[in-house]
């Protein structure tokens, strides 16, 4: 059972392809490019298709997925927790 | 299935100009938005014709009006139209179109409502409609080879699970498509924001690079010119972000992913600009749905891809659009509008190839004449480009 999938292993965020996944649930992930699984606990409930950070994250920080920028930190992420609107914007417009 | 591609073929309406169509339409085509309620009379007094509505075709000029006039021509001309009656106001911008289809060789007419009334027009554009709807009943789909398809792709309502499931699975058909001729298309110039370098890389050549540049930094000086804030309201949209998208980077990198991993961009071409040869090609365009598919049928293409994460439920009158999608949720709150379950991707119960597998074989079964869910459900968006006020 897959809960998140991370494309590639140096990104700092997964995506949640289930639903209901709940603050404190043990998670199983799947890394795409490297084809290994990884372990987490979710610190936040996160809805389908949404981000959790894989590594902890200082405002400032660059977010990688892809292992490509997709923007800018701008609250402190911990590992486990929602990464999303809240804590990341576009560095671009 | 993993089908040998090279030598596949498919069943379609070989036309006077030699392109291959895989519906046989014959459109009722207004060149203005005056024009539209004689149009929709004509479709309704004849059946098996359909009218295009839309809202334009007036006091436009310079490059507007250039885009007017190559995207109702390029509807006109598509090889999925059989036979187009034309009805403007006048007869001026009215001849101009019918002109421009005409050199397909395909069957057109056209009528200027001025001096004569909607009355007399409908009555005697229903006559023709009625002799070109009868001759394109005859026509018989003939077998063709896979180089004869055109194929176009652009995703809507995006969320992650585009990215890591529906978009890669369109990447890996096109990929599949591309060494046997076939002339593929993708677009959405404001959604490569954040992945340009890598669409640049993949450029066949420095010419090439050098054109598509040109046209993101153009799209992207436009953008500059209007905003008023990050476009965090517009780009991604409502959608993308209650789907889990954040930035517009994000979206871009998912977006690109359509396009395979070894088909190599060919030629750059401008909106509903056709292309002149095989290959991949790079189209500006807005990055809306209904625009980009509009534009995408105007350049010819006869088959659409169409990945989404929320459900986008967009149609075109001409192009048959096939939806895929790998979001469970959506697969299983709106199953009506989703021709390709690929959600067993995110589950690992499907590889990224079988899951292209399963899409070219939809694509078969689509070119050959099974109605798209969106042609069925009756979703008909025929939107038009405009790049400033008119006159």
């Amino acid at each position: 059972m897959i809960d998140f999938v991370v494309h590639d292993e140096g990104d700092s965020v997964g995506v949640v392809v289930v639903e209901g996944v709940k603050a404190g649930d043990e998670i199983s992930g799947w890394v795409m490019d490297q084809n290994l699984d990884i372990k987490f606990k979710a610190a936040s409930d996160i809805p389908i298709g949404h981000k959790l950070a894989i590594k902890p994250m200082q405002q400032g920080d660059t977010v990688i997925k892809y292992g490509t920028d997709i923007g800018k930190v701008v609250a402190d992420i911990g590992t486990g927790e929602h990464a999303h609107v809240h804590n990341i914007k576009t560095k671009r417009w | 299935m993993s089908q040998d591609l090279s030598s596949a073929t498919f069943s379609g309406y070989r036309r006077e100009n030699g392109r291959v169509g895989v519906r046989n339409h014959v459109i009722i085509l207004p060149v203005d938005d005056l024009s539209n309620a004689a149009c929709e009379a004509v479709a309704n007094n004849i059946h098996g014709t359909m009218a295009l509505p839309h809202p334009y075709g007036r006091l436009q000029f310079g490059e507007d009006l250039e885009l007017h006039f190559r995207t109702l021509i390029g509807t006109g001309a598509n090889p999925n139209v059989a036979a187009v009656v034309v009805i403007g106001i006048e007869n001026g911008w009215t001849q101009k179109i019918v002109e421009g289809i005409a050199a397909t060789g395909k069957p057109v007419i056209g009528f200027g409502i001025e001096q004569h009334g909607d009355h007399e027009t409908i009555m005697e554009a229903s006559k023709m409609a009625k002799q070109y709807v009868q001759w394109a009943s005859e026509l018989q789909r003939e077998e063709a080879p896979i180089k004869d398809l055109w194929v176009s792709t652009k995703c809507g309502e995006s969320d992650t699970t585009s990215g890591c499931g529906s978009n890669p699975t369109v990447g890996n058909a096109f990929d599949k498509l591309y060494p046997h001729g076939t002339t593929l298309l993708f677009g959405e110039t404001s959604e490569i924001t954040g992945g340009e370098h890598l669409v640049a890389a993949r450029c066949r050549n420095d010419e090439v690079r050098e054109r598509f540049m040109f046209m993101f930094n153009r799209y992207q000086d436009m953008i500059n010119r209007f905003k008023t804030s990050d476009l965090s309201d517009s780009q991604p949209t409502k959608g993308n972000i209650e789907g889990g998208l954040s930035t517009i980077e994000e979206k871009a990198l998912g977006n690109i992913q359509k396009i395979g991993k070894e088909c190599l961009v060919d030629g750059v071409l401008d909106k509903a600009e056709a292309p002149t040869g095989p290959g991949l090609w790079f189209m500006d365009s807005s990055s809306a749905a209904a625009e980009m598919v509009t534009l995408a049928a105007a350049a010819g293409y006869v088959a659409h891809f169409f990945p989404t994460g929320q459900g986008n439920i967009i149609g075109n009158p001409i192009l048959p659009v096939i939806k895929i999608c790998a979001n469970p949720r959506t697969v299983r709150t709106m199953s009506e509008h989703v021709d390709v379950d690929v959600s067993g991707l995110l589950r690992r119960e499907m590889t990224p190839s079988e899951a292209g597998d399963k899409l070219l074989d939809m694509m078969f079964r689509t070119v050959n004449g099974r109605l798209t869910s969106a042609e069925a459900l009756g979703h008909r968006e025929f939107v038009l480009t405009r790049l400033y006020e008119s006159a």
